[in-house]
C-alpha cells in the first residue's frame, strides 16, 4: 500500500509539473511576456539547484570521472589506442567519504592534483604509506615521512609518479576510485593490490 | 469512503514532508558550496603568526576563489592544509612563488647561518610570521599548490583587530 502510495504522489508531483511547463511554453510562443520571464526564471532556478546538489555530492560523497592516459594501464584504459576517444575511455566512480579520516591501506587506487600542476589530477596507486621504507633507481631507500604516501602506476613503464617527484602530501589526495562503470563490459570493482617490483623492506 | 479520505490527508502530509526535507536538502547544499567554493569562517590560534594573529585565538574570513584561479601572491596570508597532517589546517604567509629563489635563516635562534634555494615548480614557499616558534617550509620545504585552501581576507574577531590583514 505505502509503495503505491509513493508512486502516486510522484507520478503526480511530475505530471503536474510537466504540464505546467509545457502550458507556459505554449502561452509564450506568442512573444515575450511575463510567462517567458517566469518559465526562465525557474529554469534558471533548477539549473542552480541542480548544480549546487550535484557539487555538494561530488565534493562529499562520490563523483564519476573518465580516465586519460595509460599510466594505470592493465587496470585502466587496457587499450593504449583508445585513450584519445572518449567513449572508449574509462570512467570510474571515486569516492570521497575518504577525505574525512584520511585513512588509506596500501594498494588503494587514489585521485590526486599533481604537486607540479594543482589543476591536473592523477590516478595511481598507493604503494607505501608513512614510516615505510622504499627504494627505487632514483630515490635510494626513502623513508616516507609523516603525512605523506608513495604513489606508483600500474603501468611502471609509462608512469609520471613518485619515482620521479618523491612521496607526495596526503593532503592532495581528493578521493578513492572504487569502481569502473563504463565501458558496459569493464564493469566493475577496482581490486586493491600490491605490485610485487617494489621493494618494501 | 472513509480509507481514501484518510489515504489523501495522509498524501498532502507526505507531500509537504518531502517538499519541507528538500528545502532543507538545498539549503545544506548552498551552504557547503559558500563555505568551500566562496567565503568562510575560520578559527585559527597558536604563536606561529605572531605579530599579525593572536595568540589566543582569532575568527578569519576565509575566501577560496583566488587559490582555484591562481590568483594568491607573495605575501598573502594563506590557510593551507598540514603537508605532515592532511587533518590540520594551518595559516601562514607566501612569500615565494615557483621559480623564486628564496634566503631563510635555518635556526634563528641559535645561529645567523642561512640558506638561499630556488622553489620548484608548482610549489610555493611558506613561512609564519614569528620566525622562532612556526613549523613551516623552512623545516617541510616548499610545498605543493594545491594544499592551499585559501586566502585570509578579513578578520573578524577579536573586535579591535577588524580589518584586512
Amino acid at each position: 500500500m505505502t509503495c503505491l502510495l509513493w508512486k502516486d504522489i510522484f507520478v503526480d508531483f511530475y505530471s503536474r509539473k510537466f504540464l505546467l511547463g509545457f502550458e507556459q511554453c505554449a502561452d509564450d510562443l506568442g512573444g515575450l511576456n511575463m510567462g517567458t520571464v517566469n518559465f526562465l526564471w525557474n529554469l534558471t532556478k533548477n539549473y542552480i539547484t541542480f548544480g549546487l546538489i550535484g557539487l555538494t555530492v561530488s565534493d562529499r560523497y562520490a563523483s564519476i570521472v573518465p580516465v586519460g592516459g595509460i599510466s594505470m594501464s592493465p587496470t585502466f584504459n587496457p587499450h593504449d589506442d583508445s585513450s584519445k576517444r572518449s567513449l572508449t575511455r574509462d570512467f570510474v566512480v571515486v569516492e570521497k567519504l575518504c577525505l574525512e579520516k584520511y585513512k588509506f591501506s596500501l594498494g588503494d587506487v587514489v585521485v590526486f592534483s599533481s604537486p607540479t600542476n594543482h589543476k591536473e589530477k592523477n590516478i595511481k596507486r598507493i604503494t607505501a604509506l608513512p614510516g615505510d621504507l622504499v627504494s627505487t633507481p632514483h630515490y635510494d631507500a626513502v623513508v616516507i615521512p609523516e603525512g605523506h604516501c608513495w604513489v606508483e602506476g600500474d603501468n611502471q613503464a609509462w608512469s609520471l609518479d613518485s619515482r620521479s617527484f618523491g612521496p607526495i602530501p596526503l593532503g592532495l589526495v581528493r578521493g578513492r576510485v572504487t569502481h569502473i562503470v563504463w565501458p558496459p563490459h569493464r564493469v566493475g570493482k577496482v581490486e586493491r593490490m600490491t605490485p610485487k617490483s617494489l621493494t618494501h623492506f | 469512503m472513509r480509507v481514501l479520505q484518510y489515504l489523501s490527508q495522509w498524501k498532502s502530509k507526505a507531500k509537504d514532508g518531502i517538499q519541507q526535507s528538500l528545502r532543507i536538502a538545498k539549503f545544506l547544499c548552498l551552504l557547503h558550496v559558500t563555505n568551500n567554493y566562496i567565503v568562510s569562517p575560520v578559527m585559527v590560534y597558536g604563536p606561529s603568526m605572531l605579530p599579525t594573529l593572536n595568540l589566543t585565538g582569532d575568527v578569519l574570513l576565509v575566501e577560496h576563489l583566488s587559490p582555484l584561479l591562481g590568483k594568491v601572491g607573495p605575501g598573502d596570508v594563506v590557510l593551507v592544509k598540514s603537508p605532515d597532517n592532511p587533518r590540520k589546517t594551518v595559516t601562514k604567509r607566501i612569500l615565494g612563488m615557483e621559480g623564486d629563489s628564496v634566503t631563510f635563516l635555518t635556526d634563528p635562534s641559535r645561529s645567523d647561518r642561512y640558506r638561499t634555494l630556488k622553489v620548484p615548480k608548482g610549489h610555493v614557499w611558506i613561512q609564519g610570521d614569528n620566525i622562532y616558534a612556526s613549523k613551516d617550509s623552512r623545516q617541510l620545504g616548499p610545498i605543493p599548490c594545491g594544499l592551499i585552501l585559501g586566502k585570509v581576507l578579513y578578520r573578524v574577531w577579536p573586535p579591535e583587530g577588524l580589518g584586512s590583514l
